[in-house]
């Protein structure tokens, strides 16, 4: 291959791939452009086929906004799912924390069963529940109650963190605890005043993802949840900005946007931890 | 079970801490406990009682109810809107996923190169994934709107759509199958590819150089070097792809409810239409049992494939 050859090839290949590029993009990308075109167009210019709709053929306008967040109760639902967001990440690392710690230290072949049969119940989907634990609760009074959401959504939250904060547990060397306990702490002192200090960047990845989690989280909502005070961002918008004949497409998709942009931001920061809980063993 | 016998307190306290102290087994159940007792609790028991409704004739407002045998499953095996769910599920799963395994490949390769602005590329491409679903959803319900949507105005534009012509993306049967097996795909292409990219980098480099030096083309290095490699990471990445879509509603549900006259029907959304919306408790129940299966096949799957990594390791 002459040196000509080679540099073309390479051309050629950087080419492709940005081709291939600029297409994947494009299709993953383009509904959220959309959204952010949409928001702020007038409503005449979206409900005239004949104008150009890559276009602002009215000048951007906040209307929508204004409409979102005065007419609507977009900003209970924003809060709401800070509400229940805290509390779920409050409950999972009060429970996560302490398993993982175990199934990380514990010797013994059952030990490494009971991990995984936890990070199994991760995959039970909400759409095999949601039929009891709608009369589940009912029977507890919580229906139309953020409580429910609160009750439940651990049930993914703590298998999921569990496995995760094993595996950051498993890092770190048993040589430091055996130290300290030398040094007259006992096991759980050890745990508190020399793990827990050193594995922020794990508890703050827990704490991302059982945020994110909830955040996503549309089914049990839906089945819960009746009145829209007490609905979630991820339930609210779909369900109650969709009733009815006349759609708002301008403000919905400013809600769409608004509430997807910081959790998509927030959660890219930690996707490799997330991979890497999911391919633990087939990776390498 | 942790509290000491009322018969002789002292002892058998003084007996739990001392073992406590040497025996660490007593810490690791304490600190497994509460985590394991809400599983339990909440995975554990609603899938009790989901085996107990499908075996009854419990609905919303029912108080008493009665052991009914397999008659829901009868039912359900009767009606025709099951096997059309099904049929509905199995398409939506199957094509979906095997268009995602194809382009997650072709995109993790184009991403496993280093290049300027690789960090805001894979943020735009994470997207679908980190962003809540049932907005994305949305996103996509506007761009299907039937009056304004932007494909076909693009079309048009393009000229290759007639004057007559105007699909109704989300109202014809088989276009509204098509448009929820593309946003599916939008949806989880994002994590097949990263996951797919975490085991392209953890190929050494020097079977890539070993490989150059003896003269491998591209498709060569990629059909012998690469696949073989990557191999169980894309098995995993598929079968969680295969779990998740198989028993998720979002999609569907946000998107079309089921229709037009069900065919874009799948069995979470008819579970829910059935259980939730029509207080068929027992009917509802029964029908997400249908989905069990395939969950239980992925997960021995996944496990399998773990173990044999490990074991290779």
């Amino acid at each position: 291959m002459t040196p000509l050859e080679a540099r073309a090839r390479r051309w050629g290949g950087a080419f492709g791939r940005t081709g291939l590029l600029m297409f994947f993009v494009s299709f993953l990308a383009f509904p959220f452009y959309w959204m952010l075109i949409t928001t702020f167009k007038t409503t005449q210019d979206l409900h005239d086929i004949t104008n150009n709709p890559y276009l602002f053929n009215d000048p951007p306008t906040l209307h929508h906004l204004v409409v979102l967040f005065e007419d609507t109760q977009y900003l209970q639902w924003l809060a709401n799912t800070g509400l229940v967001g805290l509390a779920v990440v409050a409950i999972t690392l009060l429970l996560a924390l302490p398993a993982g710690y175990a199934l990380a230290r514990m010797t013994g072949a059952w030990a490494q069963t009971l991990g995984v049969a936890i990070f199994l119940t991760y995959l039970v989907p909400p759409t095999i529940l949601f039929v009891p634990f709608s009369r589940i609760i009912a029977a507890l009074g919580l229906q139309d109650s953020l409580w429910s959401l609160v009750l439940v959504y651990p049930s993914f939250t703590v298998p999921f963190c569990s496995w995760l904060l094993m595996g950051f547990f498993k890092a770190i060397p048993r040589d430091l605890e055996e130290a300290a306990m030398v040094d007259g702490l006992s096991r759980l002192g050890a745990f508190l005043k020399v793990v827990m200090p050193i594995s922020l960047a794990g508890v703050l990845t827990a704490v991302i993802f059982t945020f994110t989690l909830v955040t996503q989280e549309f089914v049990y909502g839906v089945t819960f949840i009746t009145s829209s005070a007490s609905y979630t961002v991820s339930v609210g918008v779909p369900t109650f900005l969709v009733r009815g004949d006349v759609y708002f497409w301008g403000s919905m998709m400013g809600a769409c946007l608004i509430a997807s942009v910081p959790i998509a931001i927030v959660y890219n920061l930690f996707v490799d931890r997330f991979v890497a809980g999911f391919t633990v063993g087939a990776g390498k | 079970m942790l509290r000491p016998a009322p018969k002789d307190k002292s002892a058998a306290r003084g007996g739990f801490f001392a073992r406590m102290a040497d025996d660490e087994r007593w810490l690791w159940r304490f600190m497994l406990a509460p985590a394991v007792l809400y599983i339990v609790a909440l995975v554990g028991v609603p899938f009790i009682l989901s085996l107990y409704y499908s075996l009854s004739n419990v609905t919303v407002a029912s108080r008493e109810t009665q052991f009914v045998g397999l008659e829901n499953f009868s039912r359900i095996l009767d009606s025709p809107t099951f096997w059309r769910a099904l049929r509905n599920t199995l398409i939506f799963t199957v094509l979906s996923q095997a268009v995602v395994l194809v382009l997650a490949n072709a995109l993790a390769i184009a991403l496993s190169a280093d290049f300027r602005g690789k960090w805001f590329v894979r943020f735009l491409i994470l997207l679908p994934w980190v962003a809540p679903i049932s907005l994305g959803s949305i996103g996509w319900l506007w761009i299907y709107d039937s009056i304004y949507s932007v494909i076909n105005w693009t079309a048009r534009a393009a000229g290759l759509l007639g004057p007559a012509e105007w699909p109704i993306w989300l109202g014809q049967p088989n276009l509204a199958m098509t448009s929820i097996i593309i946003v599916q795909v939008w949806r989880m292409l994002p994590l097949a590819t990263v996951i797919i990219l975490a085991g392209l980098s953890s190929i050494p480099q020097d079977i890539h150089d070993a490989a150059a030096v003896d003269g491998a083309g591209f498709w060569r290095h990629l059909i012998q070097i690469t696949f073989p490699l990557v191999m169980p990471i894309m098995l995993v990445a598929l079968l969680f792809g295969v779990v998740f879509t198989f028993t998720d509603m979002i999609v569907v549900f946000v998107l079309t409810r089921g229709g037009p006259y069900d065919t874009t029907q799948v069995l979470a959304t008819w579970a829910y239409f059935t259980g939730i919306q029509g207080g068929d408790l027992a009917g509802g129940a029964a029908i997400s049992l249908f989905l069990f299966p395939v969950l239980v096949a992925g997960a021995v799957l996944i496990l399998r494939l773990a173990r044999r990594a490990e074991i290779a390791a």
